[in-house]
């Protein structure tokens, strides 16, 4: 839609109109708005990220490196990686099945499945660690089978894996139902008439479609699974080297008056935390891309 | 026979979409399906391509039984309204795609591709991503694209609903040569009358789920079968009025030969177009007086409103070039006749 009208083009200089101000407010204002977001974006965001980071190196460079490379530092790292690594593709699976399932399809207990893949993010993190405490503790439902069968979920790497499962569940599907449901399923169909089988029309069509959006949920997913301090920290246990996450390592340093050594594995989660920033602030712009090469499908009647 | 649909029903949660419809296509016609928005057509088209599961009925491909094979497997090309191309392949990937997935050789898939982009006149545009084409260009690659496996018959929903009405003129032409070069069974549907007249070699024109007429443009333009036909293609007239004895009707001035099976009293409407109603300056024969009380520039043609008394009104056209012959003008004493209509029972 262009904008050729010649009897709508203002010329700034003889009309002394600059359509560029139109919608400006006085210096003072201008100055006193950003001023107050700045600072406030300063006192709260940017003066602790900072004070995270100097803490961490209060006692040198020797100290925080070996803060981080003690066995029970290594070791919480590892599990951190590796709860977010299942919570991850756990939730890209589940993500993309409901993701298709509701955008491409009309079943009964739709609108119910959208509201409940809402769940977790409404509900405490520290409630989400009691329903599996619940569930697979000892005095839980399902506690006395898991003993007969010498299983350990609670206070064991399986529990932390669902609890941070459970609460990042909602950012793959989050980020895909609107981006599939704005896509439409016309371009399936087009790959079923010309004779793709399902895999090819999901490998082929589907995912390099949604390929940008889907990054940018596992991003979101990655970052909060790591983070995840509530329910991990209900299942766990605590009990160091073996059930520790590095948010609860965080804490136990904290708790023992090892400032220094808590703020050196705090900036771990802190640089997670920035990197994560940078990748999401670099796809959300190719997911803007992916939404803006889609036909304008409301310029005519639908059929 | 290409395409042959038996006694076809849809229900969309309680929205009988289509209703026990039928049709025949011949191997190599071009046929176009007509209707309103909502009519049922486009469902009617998704049905035989495979894209909806028809409630009851059958559907014959090629003389094979099709009703149960799933899309994938029903070798039929289908154009979408708004093109539904893969947006992250090129036009080269894009027409490819139906020879991938079928696992032909990469000099067979070049040759192929090759082929119909000389047919869509795209050659050099091979590398080009769809939104970098203009409509009627992506619509062409669609055409291409549905035409690459060899289909045995090409179905299109409304393949120009979203192009501006000069590239729809282009596309119109364009489609004519492309059926005579290709002769491949071809089905489209539009809303678009023009398009579907000047088109298509046969017309079925569907409303409410049913297929109300099927036969050649001018057979559908001249011999409505129903009501809903007559108001619908080409401009009309149209008048309530009852059959006063039999085998006659009268409207103001106007009388009008009825069926003569018609019971005396029947209500009944009369359609005629502006076209079939002959004006002249003086008095031939069998005319009635009239007035001009409008008259409205169309293009080519002239319409006139004629004031015929007793407050009834009636729209005339006729050629612009005879119109200014005439010298006729608002204000202006004429003679008007209908020379053909069609009386439909209320």
């Amino acid at each position: 839609m262009d904008n050729n009208d010649p009897s709508i083009v203002i010329d700034p200089k003889r009309s002394g109109y600059d359509p560029s101000r139109a919608l400006t407010e006085p210096p003072i204002v201008r100055a006193l708005l950003i001023g107050t977001a700045l600072s406030f974006l300063g006192l709260f965001l940017l003066v602790p990220l900072l004070q995270v980071f100097v803490a961490a190196l209060a006692k040198g460079v020797r100290f925080y490196i070996d803060s981080i490379g003690e066995p029970n530092a290594l070791a919480a790292i590892r599990l951190t990686l590796l709860a977010a690594f299942f919570s991850v593709v756990l939730n890209t699976l589940f993500g993309l099945a409901s993701a298709w399932a509701i955008a491409k399809f009309e079943f009964p207990g739709k609108n119910l499945l959208i509201t409940l893949i809402d769940l977790p993010f409404t509900v405490s993190p520290v409630v989400s660690g009691l329903i599996y405490v619940l569930l697979f503790g000892l005095q839980g439902l399902m506690g006395p089978w898991l003993r007969d069968h010498d299983l350990q979920v609670i206070f064991a790497v399986p529990g932390i894996v669902l609890a941070t499962t459970f609460v990042t569940f909602p950012f793959v599907s989050r980020e895909l139902i609107p981006l599939m449901q704005e896509q439409g399923p016309e371009e399936e169909e087009a790959g079923m008439v010309l004779g793709a089988n399902g895999w090819q029309i999901f490998w082929r069509v589907t995912l390099p479609n949604i390929k940008w959006g889907l990054l940018y949920g596992v991003i979101l997913c990655n970052a909060r699974a790591m983070g995840e301090f509530g329910a991990v920290s209900v299942v766990s246990g605590h009990i160091r080297g073996q059930t520790n996450t590095l948010p609860l390592h965080v804490e136990i340093l904290y708790n023992e008056y090892n400032f220094t050594a808590a703020f050196a594995a705090a900036s771990i989660l802190a640089f997670l935390a920035i990197l994560t920033l940078v990748a999401k602030t670099l796809v959300g712009d190719r997911v803007g891309r992916e939404k803006r090469v889609l036909p304008s499908v409301l310029e005519s009647e639908a059929v | 026979m290409s395409i042959e649909v038996r006694g076809l029903s849809k229900n969309f949660n309680g929205f009988q979409a289509v209703k026990e419809t039928s049709l025949k296509l011949e191997t190599g016609s071009l046929t176009a399906l007509l209707g309103p928005s909502g009519s049922g057509k486009s469902t009617l088209l998704r049905m035989i391509a495979g894209l909806e599961t028809p409630d009851t009925g059958m559907i014959h491909l090629t003389g094979r039984e099709a009703t149960h094979v799933s899309a994938k497997e029903r070798n039929v090309g289908f154009v979408f309204q708004h093109y539904a191309l893969f947006k992250h392949m090129t036009v080269f990937e894009n027409i490819a795609f139906g020879l991938r997935v079928r696992k032909r050789t990469p000099q067979e898939i070049e040759t192929r591709v090759h082929e119909l982009l000389k047919l869509i006149q795209l050659e050099g545009y091979q590398e080009r991503f769809p939104n970098q084409l203009s409509g009627g260009q992506r619509q062409r690659v669609a055409v291409a694209r549905a035409l690459a496996p060899r289909p045995t018959v090409l179905l299109l929903d409304e393949p120009f609903g979203a192009l501006d009405a000069k590239v729809r003129e282009e596309l119109r032409e364009w489609i004519l040569k492309l059926h005579e070069e290709t002769n491949v069974t071809t089905l489209f549907v539009t809303h678009d009358q023009n398009e579907a007249l000047e088109v298509a070699g046969r017309i079925l024109i569907m409303n409410h789920g049913v297929i109300e007429q099927d036969g050649t443009p001018m057979e559908i333009f001249d011999k409505p079968a129903t009501h809903f036909i007559a108001q619908f293609v080409g401009e009309t007239n149209f008048i309530d009025t009852e059959v006063s004895e039999k085998g006659l009707a009268v409207w103001g001035p106007f009388r009008f030969s009825a069926n003569p099976a018609l019971p005396v009293k029947q209500r009944i409407r009369i359609y005629f177009r502006p076209n079939d109603v002959y004006v002249t300056g003086e008095f031939e024969t069998l005319q009635v007086k009239a007035k001009i009380a409008k008259t409205r520039f169309k293009g080519t043609i002239i319409e006139f409103k004629l004031d015929i008394g007793g407050d009834k009104h009636i729209s005339a056209q006729m050629p612009k070039g005879v119109a200014l012959a005439s010298g006729f003008k608002e204000g202006d004493e004429v003679y008007a006749a209908i020379t053909a209509f069609h009386v439909f029972p209320l």
